[in-house]
Protein backbone atom coordinates (compact mmCIF):
# COMPACT_ATOMS: atom_id res chain seq x y z
CA UNK A 1 0.00 0.00 0.00
CA UNK A 2 2.65 2.64 0.98
CA UNK A 3 4.66 1.24 -2.10
CA UNK A 4 1.61 1.88 -4.34
CA UNK A 5 0.93 5.43 -2.93
CA UNK A 6 5.17 6.76 -3.61
CA UNK A 7 4.95 4.80 -7.23
CA UNK A 8 1.82 6.77 -7.41
CA UNK A 9 3.27 10.31 -6.40
CA UNK A 10 6.44 9.31 -8.17
CA UNK A 11 4.36 8.59 -11.48
CA UNK A 12 2.77 12.34 -10.50
CA UNK A 13 6.12 14.43 -10.18
CA UNK A 14 7.50 12.51 -13.63
CA UNK A 15 4.24 13.71 -15.41
CA UNK A 16 3.87 17.05 -14.24
CA UNK A 17 7.54 17.89 -14.48
CA UNK A 18 7.21 16.72 -18.05
CA UNK A 19 4.48 18.84 -18.55
CA UNK A 20 6.34 21.55 -17.59
CA UNK A 21 9.56 21.36 -19.40
CA UNK A 22 6.64 20.38 -22.64
CA UNK A 23 5.00 23.98 -21.73
CA UNK A 24 8.19 26.19 -21.27
CA UNK A 25 9.41 24.82 -24.67
CA UNK A 26 6.65 25.05 -26.33
CA UNK A 27 6.37 28.55 -24.72
CA UNK A 28 9.78 30.02 -26.51
CA UNK A 29 7.84 28.75 -29.78
CA UNK A 30 4.88 30.45 -28.67
CA UNK A 31 6.36 33.50 -27.64
CA UNK A 32 7.91 34.18 -31.13
CA UNK A 33 4.76 33.41 -33.16
CA UNK A 34 2.65 35.76 -30.82
CA UNK A 35 5.25 38.16 -31.24
CA UNK A 36 4.91 37.59 -35.15
CA UNK A 37 1.13 37.49 -35.00
CA UNK A 38 1.41 41.20 -32.76
CA UNK A 39 3.52 42.94 -35.42
CA UNK A 40 1.57 41.35 -38.34
CA UNK A 41 4.24 39.20 -39.39
CA UNK A 42 4.13 34.83 -39.95
CA UNK A 43 6.85 33.98 -37.45
CA UNK A 44 9.08 30.50 -37.61
CA UNK A 45 7.47 28.74 -40.11
CA UNK A 46 10.34 26.23 -41.35
CA UNK A 47 10.93 23.63 -39.16
CA UNK A 48 8.15 21.19 -39.67
CA UNK A 49 4.28 22.04 -40.28
CA UNK A 50 3.70 25.90 -38.95
CA UNK A 51 7.32 25.55 -37.62
CA UNK A 52 5.79 23.12 -34.71
CA UNK A 53 9.51 21.37 -34.46
CA UNK A 54 10.92 25.06 -33.36
CA UNK A 55 11.70 24.41 -29.96
CA UNK A 56 13.54 20.77 -30.46
CA UNK A 57 15.66 22.65 -33.77
CA UNK A 58 16.23 25.30 -30.51
CA UNK A 59 17.16 22.78 -28.18
CA UNK A 60 19.54 20.20 -30.69
CA UNK A 61 21.04 23.93 -31.41
CA UNK A 62 21.65 24.82 -27.64
CA UNK A 63 23.45 21.78 -26.84
CA UNK A 64 25.55 21.73 -29.95
CA UNK A 65 26.61 24.74 -29.04
CA UNK A 66 30.38 25.56 -27.37
CA UNK A 67 30.38 25.88 -23.94
CA UNK A 68 32.06 28.73 -22.39
CA UNK A 69 33.46 29.16 -18.79
CA UNK A 70 35.59 32.60 -18.88
CA UNK A 71 38.86 32.33 -17.51
CA UNK A 72 38.30 34.94 -14.72
CA UNK A 73 34.87 33.18 -13.95
CA UNK A 74 34.21 31.29 -10.91
CA UNK A 75 34.00 27.85 -12.51
CA UNK A 76 31.94 26.07 -9.87
CA UNK A 77 29.21 28.97 -8.61
CA UNK A 78 29.22 29.57 -13.32
CA UNK A 79 27.63 26.05 -12.87
CA UNK A 80 25.71 26.56 -9.76
CA UNK A 81 23.51 29.44 -11.06
CA UNK A 82 21.68 27.62 -13.88
CA UNK A 83 21.06 24.74 -12.20
CA UNK A 84 19.72 26.09 -9.14
CA UNK A 85 17.67 28.59 -11.52
CA UNK A 86 16.30 25.63 -13.22
CA UNK A 87 15.70 23.78 -10.12
CA UNK A 88 14.26 26.10 -8.31
CA UNK A 89 11.66 26.99 -11.50
CA UNK A 90 10.94 23.12 -11.53
CA UNK A 91 9.98 22.94 -7.81
CA UNK A 92 7.36 25.57 -7.03
CA UNK A 93 4.64 23.06 -9.32
CA UNK A 94 4.42 20.54 -6.37
CA UNK A 95 1.94 22.59 -4.29
CA UNK A 96 0.04 23.22 -6.78
CA UNK A 97 -3.39 20.91 -7.62
CA UNK A 98 -4.04 20.64 -11.19
CA UNK A 99 -7.60 18.91 -10.40
CA UNK A 100 -10.08 17.21 -7.95
CA UNK A 101 -9.44 13.78 -6.99
CA UNK A 102 -9.56 11.37 -9.60
CA UNK A 103 -11.13 7.92 -8.82
CA UNK A 104 -9.32 5.27 -11.12
CA UNK A 105 -10.75 1.39 -11.11
CA UNK A 106 -10.71 1.53 -6.99
CA UNK A 107 -7.65 3.68 -5.89
CA UNK A 108 -8.54 7.43 -5.29
CA UNK A 109 -5.59 9.47 -7.41
CA UNK A 110 -4.82 12.79 -5.79
CA UNK A 111 -4.06 15.24 -8.77
CA UNK A 112 -1.48 17.34 -6.22
CA UNK A 113 1.61 16.46 -5.43
CA UNK A 114 1.65 17.33 -2.15
CA UNK A 115 -0.85 19.16 0.06
CA UNK A 116 0.83 20.96 2.93
CA UNK A 117 -0.99 23.31 4.32
CA UNK A 118 1.39 26.35 4.35
CA UNK A 119 1.16 26.18 -0.12
CA UNK A 120 1.38 29.84 -0.57
CA UNK A 121 4.28 30.25 2.00
CA UNK A 122 6.37 27.23 0.76
CA UNK A 123 5.56 28.99 -3.11
CA UNK A 124 7.10 32.19 -1.94
CA UNK A 125 9.76 30.57 -0.43
CA UNK A 126 10.70 28.12 -3.76
CA UNK A 127 10.17 32.11 -5.57
CA UNK A 128 12.35 33.53 -3.68
CA UNK A 129 15.05 31.11 -4.32
CA UNK A 130 14.70 31.33 -7.58
CA UNK A 131 16.64 35.10 -7.74
CA UNK A 132 19.64 33.09 -6.41
CA UNK A 133 20.60 31.56 -9.42
CA UNK A 134 20.49 34.50 -11.09
CA UNK A 135 23.08 36.59 -8.65
CA UNK A 136 25.01 33.54 -8.21
CA UNK A 137 25.35 33.00 -12.02
CA UNK A 138 25.50 37.08 -12.64
CA UNK A 139 28.21 37.75 -9.79
CA UNK A 140 30.46 34.20 -10.66
CA UNK A 141 30.55 36.10 -14.43
CA UNK A 142 33.35 38.18 -13.36
CA UNK A 143 31.83 40.73 -15.71
CA UNK A 144 29.90 44.12 -14.99
CA UNK A 145 27.20 43.63 -17.14
CA UNK A 146 26.55 40.23 -15.80
CA UNK A 147 27.16 41.53 -11.60
CA UNK A 148 24.73 45.10 -12.90
CA UNK A 149 22.02 42.70 -14.15
CA UNK A 150 22.50 40.53 -10.92
CA UNK A 151 22.18 43.50 -8.96
CA UNK A 152 19.06 44.52 -10.52
CA UNK A 153 17.00 41.24 -10.45
CA UNK A 154 17.87 40.82 -6.78
CA UNK A 155 16.65 44.62 -5.60
CA UNK A 156 13.94 44.22 -8.06
CA UNK A 157 12.91 40.87 -6.54
CA UNK A 158 13.13 41.83 -3.24
CA UNK A 159 11.07 44.92 -3.46
CA UNK A 160 8.17 43.25 -5.50
CA UNK A 161 8.02 40.56 -2.93
CA UNK A 162 6.78 43.02 -0.75
CA UNK A 163 4.27 43.62 -2.66
CA UNK A 164 3.29 40.45 -3.81
CA UNK A 165 3.51 39.23 0.16
CA UNK A 166 0.88 42.22 1.21
CA UNK A 167 -1.04 41.27 -1.81
CA UNK A 168 -1.30 38.01 -0.94
CA UNK A 169 -2.28 38.47 2.96
CA UNK A 170 -5.65 40.60 1.96
CA UNK A 171 -6.62 36.87 -0.17
CA UNK A 172 -5.31 35.18 3.00
CA UNK A 173 -7.48 37.09 4.94
CA UNK A 174 -10.71 36.11 3.13
CA UNK A 175 -9.59 32.51 2.78
CA UNK A 176 -8.48 31.43 6.33
CA UNK A 177 -6.12 29.13 4.88
CA UNK A 178 -2.57 28.87 3.38
CA UNK A 179 -3.06 25.35 1.73
CA UNK A 180 -3.77 25.22 -2.18
CA UNK A 181 -5.94 22.68 -2.26
CA UNK A 182 -8.84 24.58 0.11
CA UNK A 183 -8.67 27.87 -1.58
CA UNK A 184 -9.27 26.12 -4.66
CA UNK A 185 -12.12 24.21 -2.96
CA UNK A 186 -13.21 27.34 -1.90
CA UNK A 187 -13.90 28.85 -5.10
CA UNK A 188 -16.12 25.57 -6.16
CA UNK A 189 -18.18 25.84 -9.18
CA UNK A 190 -18.44 29.77 -10.23
CA UNK A 191 -21.48 30.91 -8.15
CA UNK A 192 -21.76 30.59 -4.41
CA UNK A 193 -24.08 32.62 -1.71
CA UNK A 194 -25.27 34.89 -4.22
CA UNK A 195 -21.90 36.21 -5.42
CA UNK A 196 -19.18 34.44 -7.38
CA UNK A 197 -16.82 32.21 -5.74
CA UNK A 198 -13.73 32.78 -7.39
CA UNK A 199 -11.55 35.15 -5.66
CA UNK A 200 -10.64 37.50 -8.30
CA UNK A 201 -14.36 38.61 -7.95
CA UNK A 202 -13.69 39.57 -4.03
CA UNK A 203 -10.37 40.64 -3.99
CA UNK A 204 -9.44 42.67 -8.02
CA UNK A 205 -7.48 44.98 -6.37
CA UNK A 206 -5.54 42.21 -5.02
CA UNK A 207 -4.95 40.41 -8.16
CA UNK A 208 -4.15 43.69 -10.00
CA UNK A 209 -1.19 44.13 -7.43
CA UNK A 210 -0.48 40.14 -7.29
CA UNK A 211 -0.45 40.09 -11.51
CA UNK A 212 2.19 43.23 -11.41
CA UNK A 213 4.43 42.04 -9.15
CA UNK A 214 4.36 38.78 -10.77
CA UNK A 215 5.61 40.12 -13.78
CA UNK A 216 8.60 41.66 -11.91
CA UNK A 217 9.42 38.34 -10.55
CA UNK A 218 9.30 36.68 -13.45
CA UNK A 219 11.54 39.48 -14.84
CA UNK A 220 9.60 40.15 -18.06
CA UNK A 221 8.28 43.21 -20.10
CA UNK A 222 8.33 45.83 -18.45
CA UNK A 223 10.15 44.79 -15.72
CA UNK A 224 12.60 42.81 -17.69
CA UNK A 225 15.87 44.84 -16.28
CA UNK A 226 18.03 42.27 -15.35
CA UNK A 227 18.09 41.31 -18.70
CA UNK A 228 17.79 44.72 -20.48
CA UNK A 229 19.51 44.25 -23.68
CA UNK A 230 19.58 48.08 -24.60
CA UNK A 231 21.91 48.77 -21.62
CA UNK A 232 23.31 45.65 -20.26
CA UNK A 233 23.84 43.29 -23.45
CA UNK A 234 22.45 40.03 -21.88
CA UNK A 235 22.25 41.18 -18.66
CA UNK A 236 22.80 38.23 -15.86
CA UNK A 237 23.72 35.74 -18.41
CA UNK A 238 25.80 38.27 -21.02
CA UNK A 239 29.02 35.08 -20.39
CA UNK A 240 27.10 32.08 -20.32
CA UNK A 241 26.48 29.87 -24.11
CA UNK A 242 25.10 26.36 -24.44
CA UNK A 243 22.92 24.66 -22.33
CA UNK A 244 23.76 26.83 -19.80
CA UNK A 245 21.89 29.91 -21.35
CA UNK A 246 19.30 27.48 -22.46
CA UNK A 247 18.66 26.81 -18.80
CA UNK A 248 18.22 30.53 -17.83
CA UNK A 249 15.94 30.93 -20.65
CA UNK A 250 14.03 27.95 -19.83
CA UNK A 251 13.81 28.94 -15.95
CA UNK A 252 12.18 31.85 -16.94
CA UNK A 253 9.54 30.29 -18.91
CA UNK A 254 9.25 27.90 -16.32
CA UNK A 255 8.93 30.22 -13.97
CA UNK A 256 6.04 31.82 -15.83
CA UNK A 257 4.12 28.84 -16.24
CA UNK A 258 4.26 28.50 -12.63
CA UNK A 259 3.24 31.75 -11.84
CA UNK A 260 0.08 31.67 -14.08
CA UNK A 261 -0.92 28.25 -12.59
CA UNK A 262 -0.48 29.99 -8.89
CA UNK A 263 -2.49 33.05 -10.40
CA UNK A 264 -5.00 31.06 -11.95
CA UNK A 265 -5.20 29.19 -8.66
CA UNK A 266 -5.73 31.83 -6.31
CA UNK A 267 -7.76 34.14 -7.74
CA UNK A 268 -9.22 32.27 -11.13
CA UNK A 269 -10.86 29.39 -9.45
CA UNK A 270 -7.72 27.20 -10.14
CA UNK A 271 -9.37 23.83 -11.81
CA UNK A 272 -13.20 25.04 -11.19
CA UNK A 273 -15.57 26.34 -13.97
CA UNK A 274 -19.67 26.89 -14.36
CA UNK A 275 -21.41 23.99 -13.94
CA UNK A 276 -18.68 21.49 -13.07
CA UNK A 277 -21.23 19.50 -10.35
CA UNK A 278 -23.05 18.96 -13.80
CA UNK A 279 -20.09 17.71 -15.81
CA UNK A 280 -18.59 15.88 -13.41
CA UNK A 281 -22.20 13.42 -12.69
CA UNK A 282 -22.43 12.99 -16.29
CA UNK A 283 -18.65 11.62 -16.81
CA UNK A 284 -18.22 10.21 -13.56
CA UNK A 285 -15.24 10.46 -11.15
CA UNK A 286 -12.23 9.65 -13.79
CA UNK A 287 -13.34 11.84 -16.80
CA UNK A 288 -14.61 14.44 -14.92
CA UNK A 289 -11.95 15.80 -12.71
CA UNK A 290 -9.54 15.40 -16.27
CA UNK A 291 -11.56 17.89 -17.94
CA UNK A 292 -10.81 20.08 -14.44
CA UNK A 293 -7.28 19.76 -15.57
CA UNK A 294 -8.08 20.92 -19.29
CA UNK A 295 -9.54 24.23 -17.68
CA UNK A 296 -6.81 24.78 -15.59
CA UNK A 297 -4.40 24.67 -18.28
CA UNK A 298 -6.87 26.91 -20.55
CA UNK A 299 -6.30 29.29 -17.55
CA UNK A 300 -2.76 29.33 -17.29
CA UNK A 301 -2.55 29.02 -21.16
CA UNK A 302 -4.35 32.47 -21.14
CA UNK A 303 -2.16 33.88 -18.81
CA UNK A 304 0.91 32.84 -20.42
CA UNK A 305 -0.83 34.51 -23.55
CA UNK A 306 -1.05 37.48 -21.72
CA UNK A 307 2.55 37.86 -20.64
CA UNK A 308 3.42 37.63 -23.85
CA UNK A 309 0.60 40.34 -24.91
CA UNK A 310 1.91 42.49 -22.62
CA UNK A 311 5.76 42.56 -23.64
CA UNK A 312 4.63 43.36 -26.99
CA UNK A 313 2.78 46.35 -26.03
CA UNK A 314 4.51 47.87 -23.29
CA UNK A 315 8.21 49.76 -23.24
CA UNK A 316 10.21 48.78 -20.38
CA UNK A 317 10.53 50.64 -17.01
CA UNK A 318 12.95 53.05 -16.47
CA UNK A 319 14.96 51.67 -13.21
CA UNK A 320 14.00 54.22 -10.93
CA UNK A 321 10.50 54.01 -12.25
CA UNK A 322 10.40 50.87 -11.45
CA UNK A 323 11.53 51.06 -7.73
CA UNK A 324 8.85 54.24 -7.53
CA UNK A 325 6.26 51.36 -8.53
CA UNK A 326 7.16 49.19 -6.47
CA UNK A 327 7.85 51.15 -3.10
CA UNK A 328 5.74 54.44 -3.43
CA UNK A 329 2.40 52.73 -5.24
CA UNK A 330 2.33 48.84 -4.90
CA UNK A 331 3.01 48.50 -0.82
CA UNK A 332 0.79 51.67 0.62
CA UNK A 333 -1.90 50.03 -2.45
CA UNK A 334 -1.59 46.66 -0.98
CA UNK A 335 -1.63 47.73 2.76
CA UNK A 336 -5.04 49.77 1.67
CA UNK A 337 -6.35 46.53 0.12
CA UNK A 338 -5.73 44.32 3.37
CA UNK A 339 -7.42 47.49 5.53
CA UNK A 340 -10.46 47.52 3.58
CA UNK A 341 -10.67 43.95 3.18
CA UNK A 342 -10.33 43.90 6.83
CA UNK A 343 -13.46 46.60 7.33
CA UNK A 344 -15.33 45.06 4.74
CA UNK A 345 -15.06 41.53 5.92
CA UNK A 346 -15.56 42.76 9.21
CA UNK A 347 -19.04 44.62 8.74
CA UNK A 348 -20.76 43.03 6.21
CA UNK A 349 -20.86 39.51 8.45
CA UNK B 1 7.95 87.61 -32.12
CA UNK B 2 5.14 86.49 -35.34
CA UNK B 3 6.57 83.47 -37.08
CA UNK B 4 6.81 84.07 -41.33
CA UNK B 5 5.88 81.12 -42.20
CA UNK B 6 2.87 81.33 -40.18
CA UNK B 7 3.08 77.35 -39.58
CA UNK B 8 3.38 77.66 -36.12
CA UNK B 9 2.21 75.93 -33.82
CA UNK B 10 1.96 75.88 -29.87
CA UNK B 11 2.03 73.19 -28.34
CA UNK B 12 0.48 73.14 -24.31
CA UNK B 13 2.27 70.47 -21.78
CA UNK B 14 -0.53 70.05 -19.39
CA UNK B 15 0.05 68.06 -16.44
CA UNK B 16 -1.59 64.46 -16.42
CA UNK B 17 -4.54 63.53 -14.84
CA UNK B 18 -5.43 61.48 -12.36
CA UNK B 19 -6.58 58.28 -14.76
CA UNK B 20 -3.28 59.11 -16.84
CA UNK B 21 -1.03 59.28 -14.39
CA UNK B 22 -2.45 56.16 -12.85
CA UNK B 23 -1.07 54.32 -16.65
CA UNK B 24 -3.50 51.46 -16.32
CA UNK B 25 -5.59 52.84 -18.74
CA UNK B 26 -3.53 53.40 -21.24
CA UNK B 27 -1.69 49.82 -20.78
CA UNK B 28 -5.38 48.68 -21.98
CA UNK B 29 -5.28 50.95 -24.78
CA UNK B 30 -2.31 49.36 -25.94
CA UNK B 31 -3.78 46.35 -25.29
CA UNK B 32 -6.08 47.14 -27.41
CA UNK B 33 -4.13 48.17 -30.62
CA UNK B 34 -1.90 45.22 -30.16
CA UNK B 35 -5.15 42.95 -30.08
CA UNK B 36 -6.21 44.19 -32.83
CA UNK B 37 -3.13 43.57 -34.50
CA UNK B 38 -3.08 39.62 -33.94
CA UNK B 39 -6.10 38.97 -35.80
CA UNK B 40 -4.99 41.50 -38.48
CA UNK B 41 -3.90 39.29 -41.98
CA UNK B 42 0.00 39.31 -42.05
CA UNK B 43 1.87 40.94 -45.03
CA UNK B 44 4.52 38.39 -45.91
CA UNK B 45 4.89 37.12 -48.67
CA UNK B 46 6.63 33.32 -48.36
CA UNK B 47 9.33 33.84 -50.69
CA UNK B 48 10.07 30.76 -51.91
CA UNK B 49 6.94 29.45 -52.50
CA UNK B 50 5.15 32.63 -52.91
CA UNK B 51 6.25 35.23 -55.25
CA UNK B 52 5.24 39.07 -55.48
CA UNK B 53 4.47 39.94 -59.17
CA UNK B 54 6.88 41.97 -61.10
CA UNK B 55 5.94 45.24 -62.59
CA UNK B 56 5.70 45.11 -66.64
CA UNK B 57 9.39 47.21 -66.52
CA UNK B 58 10.57 44.87 -64.19
CA UNK B 59 14.68 44.85 -65.11
CA UNK B 60 16.23 41.01 -63.99
CA UNK B 61 18.17 38.80 -65.59
CA UNK B 62 19.70 39.73 -69.12
CA UNK B 63 18.50 37.16 -72.01
CA UNK B 64 20.35 37.37 -75.49
CA UNK B 65 17.57 36.84 -78.24
CA UNK B 66 17.03 34.90 -81.17
CA UNK B 67 15.67 36.20 -84.28
CA UNK B 68 11.99 34.75 -85.86
CA UNK B 69 14.24 31.57 -87.53
CA UNK B 70 15.94 31.03 -84.18
CA UNK B 71 19.32 32.35 -84.68
CA UNK B 72 21.27 35.03 -82.63
CA UNK B 73 20.64 38.45 -83.07
CA UNK B 74 23.67 40.01 -81.21
CA UNK B 75 26.54 41.11 -83.59
CA UNK B 76 28.99 41.52 -81.45
CA UNK B 77 29.31 45.08 -82.29
CA UNK B 78 30.37 46.11 -78.28
CA UNK B 79 27.65 48.85 -77.88
CA UNK B 80 26.41 47.40 -74.65
CA UNK B 81 29.80 46.85 -73.33
CA UNK B 82 30.36 50.50 -74.29
CA UNK B 83 26.98 51.93 -72.64
CA UNK B 84 27.50 49.93 -70.05
CA UNK B 85 28.51 52.59 -66.56
CA UNK B 86 29.48 49.52 -64.86
CA UNK B 87 32.08 48.14 -66.76
CA UNK B 88 29.88 44.57 -65.96
CA UNK B 89 29.77 43.35 -70.26
CA UNK B 90 32.36 41.88 -72.00
CA UNK B 91 32.73 39.53 -75.36
CA UNK B 92 35.08 38.22 -77.98
CA UNK B 93 33.45 38.33 -81.54
CA UNK B 94 34.40 36.08 -84.49
CA UNK B 95 33.43 35.82 -87.86
CA UNK B 96 30.87 33.24 -88.99
CA UNK B 97 31.69 30.14 -91.01
CA UNK B 98 29.85 29.21 -94.23
CA UNK B 99 27.22 26.68 -92.50
CA UNK B 100 26.50 28.47 -89.96
CA UNK B 101 24.14 31.12 -91.12
CA UNK B 102 20.93 29.18 -89.31
CA UNK B 103 23.17 29.65 -86.18
CA UNK B 104 24.08 33.26 -86.87
CA UNK B 105 22.10 36.19 -88.22
CA UNK B 106 24.88 38.81 -88.89
CA UNK B 107 28.59 37.80 -90.57
CA UNK B 108 29.98 38.50 -87.10
CA UNK B 109 28.41 37.24 -83.35
CA UNK B 110 29.57 36.91 -79.81
CA UNK B 111 31.80 33.74 -79.67
CA UNK B 112 32.18 34.54 -75.88
CA UNK B 113 29.63 36.81 -74.17
CA UNK B 114 30.17 37.50 -70.40
CA UNK B 115 28.41 39.38 -67.90
CA UNK B 116 29.17 40.01 -64.19
CA UNK B 117 26.06 40.04 -62.31
CA UNK B 118 27.75 41.18 -59.17
CA UNK B 119 28.91 44.12 -61.08
CA UNK B 120 25.88 45.30 -62.66
CA UNK B 121 23.55 47.51 -61.57
CA UNK B 122 20.52 46.48 -63.71
CA UNK B 123 20.18 50.10 -65.41
CA UNK B 124 19.41 48.98 -68.77
CA UNK B 125 21.62 51.48 -71.04
CA UNK B 126 22.77 48.05 -72.70
CA UNK B 127 19.16 47.23 -73.94
CA UNK B 128 19.12 50.60 -74.82
CA UNK B 129 22.28 51.02 -76.53
CA UNK B 130 21.84 47.26 -78.45
CA UNK B 131 20.92 48.41 -82.68
CA UNK B 132 19.90 44.59 -83.09
CA UNK B 133 17.41 44.57 -79.84
CA UNK B 134 19.25 41.46 -78.78
CA UNK B 135 19.34 42.37 -75.04
CA UNK B 136 16.95 42.29 -72.89
CA UNK B 137 16.74 42.73 -69.11
CA UNK B 138 13.46 40.39 -69.05
CA UNK B 139 14.71 37.31 -66.95
CA UNK B 140 13.79 36.47 -63.18
CA UNK B 141 16.27 38.06 -59.84
CA UNK B 142 19.66 36.90 -60.21
CA UNK B 143 19.98 33.90 -57.73
CA UNK B 144 22.56 33.86 -55.35
CA UNK B 145 25.51 32.03 -54.98
CA UNK B 146 28.44 30.77 -52.91
CA UNK B 147 31.69 31.84 -55.26
CA UNK B 148 31.99 35.35 -57.19
CA UNK B 149 33.04 33.51 -60.20
CA UNK B 150 29.95 31.60 -60.74
CA UNK B 151 28.58 35.19 -60.99
CA UNK B 152 30.25 35.86 -64.22
CA UNK B 153 26.89 34.50 -66.71
CA UNK B 154 28.51 33.34 -69.90
CA UNK B 155 26.02 32.33 -73.18
CA UNK B 156 25.41 29.43 -71.31
CA UNK B 157 22.90 31.27 -69.10
CA UNK B 158 22.47 34.36 -71.33
CA UNK B 159 21.43 33.09 -75.02
CA UNK B 160 17.63 32.47 -74.70
CA UNK B 161 16.55 28.88 -75.83
CA UNK B 162 16.04 27.90 -79.32
CA UNK B 163 12.66 28.12 -80.95
CA UNK B 164 11.58 24.25 -81.71
CA UNK B 165 12.59 22.84 -78.73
Amino acid sequence: MELAFVGQKFILVGIIFLISLVVAMYSTYAERKVAAFFQDRVGPNRAGPFGILQPLADGAKMFMKEEIIPTRANPFLFIVGPSLAILTACIGTAVIPWGQKMTIGSTVVDLQVTDINVGVLYLFGVVSLGVYGVMIGGWASNNKYSLLGAIRAASQNISYEVAMGLSIIALLMITGTLSLREITEQQHGFWKDGYFSWNFFKQPLGFLLFIVCAFAETNRTPFDLPECETELVGGYHTEYSSMKLGFYLFAEYINMFVSSAVMSTLYFGGYNYPGMDYVNEQLGNTWGPLVGVAVLFGKIIFFIFFFMWVRWTIPRFRYDQLMDLGWKILIPLAIANIVLTGLVSTFLR
Amino acid sequence: MESLTNRRKLIESKPLNFLERAYLPAILSGLRITGKHFFRKDVTIRYPEQKREFSENFRGQHSLKRDEEGRERCTACGLCALSCPAEAITMIAAERQKGEENLYREEKYAAVYEINMLRCIFCGLCEEACPKEAIYLDGDIVPSNFLRKDFIYGKDKLVEAPLNQ
